[in-house]
């Protein structure tokens, strides 16, 4: 099985590439990028007025998988990964059962085997069934396979057992990513607090609760020398916090999620549940400071903090709504549209922030086009331009913030391990 | 004159000032209707409206009940204790059955904010707010504003408090919306953590001194703690607040003499305002009452003929 792309023009962050040039995949791996490259391959793509670039790889997915399947399915959102060109996601852990222990990352790994299209990497809980009161056994889940730690959708809120969850991942040396949020601050709360939630009527889920808790995960971590990642930063003292973490040389990476910095809460007037997620859409100054964080390298990443809910769960009552967008077909348009058309980010910096950043921070081989590494590839039409609707959307959810959006930028081809797995 | 265009009435943050206006010369015609023999004119005969209430409410779902019933409607009761609710239908099963059974106008009290929004998005027929969540109650406030335009001719100018429990009052966000729109100076006092984060953006000033906020008010709206909104909040101590915010005589005779006050009721008397207050000669409690009911004919009326309109 050999494939070979033709005169695209290639983005490669890592090797400083961005030229025309041709991409050689052969069996699973990257044989060859070179000018006109004259080689037989079994299928060759016409890349021409194209970008070509490493697969994007999405550190934030919810593939909901085992446990509710009726808002997706790894076999579902590894197909909706390969429309919005990407190619690997690490699974959030909190399924139901959670992926708390070696026997739950077996299950997963085992419906993985089965039915994934792409490559999908495994996140273990940090404690038992995400309660925050137990440690999981942080080790053997590095040991059966994990790369990262999450208690995703809650924070540990016990500062001793954080702390005892940091040394014990630094000494397995698996990453903590961390929702950082205090609940205690955020309580009740379901969109941003600020004017638009008084105008709504609605509890205010304020900026302190995230960036306090940052603030305590950075310094737990920096005090026993451990890697945290930081998840969804939303809000601009957040945003200052990591570049000062950086600044003292913490060994701390973040990631932000398009929403944060596409749309602001004022999207929400009319109550729209398919924008309610946690934390919320800010104000239009923590969208600056997003962007900014991107600009600067305070943000390290991009991830779509992909969560499925069912039309059930949120055609009720906004406050009764579940929180969470679906994410990944959109991730790489909404990029495109927000950052590169308004000048935030060029092609290496955005590549970067979709696929090698993400692979440093995990410690994946992917992300890089060199010979040699896991032919993972994406081809994009940067100029066509797509509505986004729910009868184009392929996951099983179909609760997109950008319903209704004219975003730009189309996948026209999606290769995991040297397979095509999406063709426009 | 200006047509109605809109099927719904969900609060008045959503009105032109022109539409508002246009609501209370409606009511005004309406409001004779109610002096007569018999208390009935024919405008909505054959159309039927459903008062569906997700939280207990005697007085405006009793005035809203006796709008339609002027108006020649034919009114049925949801109570949602006793209905299909219990039995866990969505709101918008409830609102699509209502609709199939061919009623014309939902008139909903429910207690999570936009739920009146999410009902109107969903359906054909129209949607009227009879208060929902933290957010709006629109006919409250435009009964509210009705009266002070009874009181004072034109309101354009005037300075209208609104003191007490803003930051869980619905009817509070409407007045503001209505009033400033207007061309009304709003000003509202409350102990800090009762107003909400942003407020002065509508329009309103806020202040936390009472007597200086009565010595300029032409009128003032007391507004009830709602204590069973929001579990777990902070709330001032009722004794306390009663002393620093409490609308007494002593407090009343150093503002103008002809100050206005009103209530939306239910009234706690000794927490928010004094029983010799609210019973005395400055106080249109119950003029409010009665005129709620034209301002809901008016509403009635309007969402009625924009539905026709768009047949």
């Amino acid at each position: 099985m050999s494939i070979l792309i033709k005169g695209g023009r290639v983005i490669d962050p890592e090797n400083k590439i961005d030229a025309i040039l041709d991409i050689l995949l052969e069996g699973k791996k990257i044989s060859k990028v070179a000018k006109n490259i004259q080689a037989q391959a079994k299928t060759i793509i016409d890349a021409t007025n194209k970008i070509v670039a490493a697969g994007i790889i999405d550190m934030h997915v919810h593939l909901r998988e085992p446990g509710r399947e009726d808002k997706e399915t790894v076999a579902s959102a590894t197909a909706a990964a390969a429309k919005g060109g990407v190619t690997t996601v690490l699974a959030m852990p909190n399924t139901q059962p959670a992926i708390d222990c070696v026997e739950n990352v077996e299950l997963l790994q085992g419906i993985i085997d089965k039915s994934a299209l792409i490559n999908v990497c495994i996140c273990g809980t940090i404690t038992k069934g995400r309660l925050g009161k137990e440690l999981s056994e942080i080790a053997a889940l590095k040991k059966i396979g994990a790369i990262a730690i999450s208690d995703d959708g809650c924070s540990v809120d016990n500062d001793d057992l954080m702390f005892e969850a940091f040394k014990k991942a630094n000494l397995a040396g698996i990453l903590t990513i961390c929702h950082s949020e205090d609940k205690k601050l955020s309580g009740k709360g379901v969109i941003n607090l600020g004017f638009n939630s008084t105008r709504l009527g609605l509890r205010g889920i304020s900026n302190e609760s995230e960036y306090k808790r940052i603030l305590r995960d950075i310094e737990l971590a920096a005090r026993c020398g451990a890697a945290v990642h930081i998840a969804h930063v939303s809000c601009k003292e957040s945003v200052e916090i990591i570049a000062q973490a950086k600044k003292k040389g913490i060994k701390v990476t973040s990631e932000t999620a398009p929403h944060y910095f596409a749309l602001t809460d004022e999207a929400l007037l009319g109550y729209d549940t398919n924008i309610k997620m946690n934390p919320p859409l800010r104000s239009k100054d923590d969208l600056a400071a997003i962007k900014q964080g991107l600009k600067d390298g305070t943000i390290d990443a991009i991830a779509s903090d992909h969560a499925p809910h069912t039309e059930n769960e949120k055609d009720i009552e906004f406050e009764r709504a579940e929180f969470g967008v679906v994410g990944l077909e959109t991730e790489l348009s909404v990029s495109i549209t927000e950052l590169l058309d308004k000048k935030i980010l060029n092609w290496p910096s955005l590549i970067e922030k979709l696929s090698l950043n993400p692979a440093k921070i995990l410690g994946l081989d992917r992300g890089r086009l060199e010979e040699g590494r896991p032919a993972d590839i994406i081809i994009i039409s940067e100029q066509d331009n797509w509505i986004v609707d729910k009868q184009h959307l392929i996951s099983k959810s179909k609760n997109s913030a950008f319903l209704g959006a004219s975003l730009k930028g189309i996948i026209d081809c999606t290769i995991s391990n040297g397979k095509v797995v999406y063709k426009r | 004159m200006m047509l109605w265009t809109k099927k719904d009435l969900l609060g008045l943050e959503y009105l032109t000032k022109d539409e508002i206006e246009l609501i209370l010369d409606t009511a005004e015609s309406f409001k004779e209707v109610s002096t007569r023999e018999i208390k009935k004119v024919p405008a909505l005969r054959g159309k039927t409206a459903v008062n569906l209430f997700y939280e207990p409410s005697t007085r405006t779902r009793v005035s809203f009940e006796v709008a339609a019933k002027r108006l020649s409607a034919d009114v049925i009761n949801i109570a949602t204790e006793t209905s299909s609710v219990r039995k866990g239908e969505t709101l918008i099963d409830t609102g699509k059955n209502i609709q199939a059974l061919k009623a014309d106008i939902i008139i909903m009290r429910h207690n999570c904010s936009g739920a009146s929004n999410m009902l109107a998005h969903a359906l054909d027929i129209s949607v009227v707010n009879a208060g929902d969540g933290w957010h709006e109650h629109p006919t409250q406030a435009l009964l509210d504003i009705f009266t002070l335009r009874e009181k004072f001719g034109t309101i354009k100018g005037l300075n209208v408090a609104i003191v007490g429990d803003i930051a869980h009052s619905r009817v509070a966000r409407s007045n503001i919306w209505g009033l400033t729109k207007l061309g009304v100076n709003v000003i509202l006092c409350a102990p800090q953590m009762l107003l909400p984060v942003g407020i002065e953006l509508t329009g309103a000033k806020t202040s936390s001194n009472i007597d200086e906020v009565l010595e300029k008010a032409d009128a003032v709206n007391v507004l009830r703690m709602q204590f069973e909104r929001d579990e777990g909040a902070a709330f001032p101590e009722q004794l306390d607040y009663f002393k620093k915010f409490g609308i007494t005589e002593e407090r009343l005779a150093k503002a103008k003499k002809d100050i206005v006050v009103m209530h939306p009721g239910p009234i706690n008397r000794g927490i928010e305002i004094s029983s010799a207050v609210a019973d005395g000669a400055n106080s249109v409690i119950l003029e409010q009452v009665t005129n709620g009911i034209a301002v809901r004919m008016a509403v009635l009326y309007l969402v009625s003929q924009a539905k026709d309109a768009k047949k």
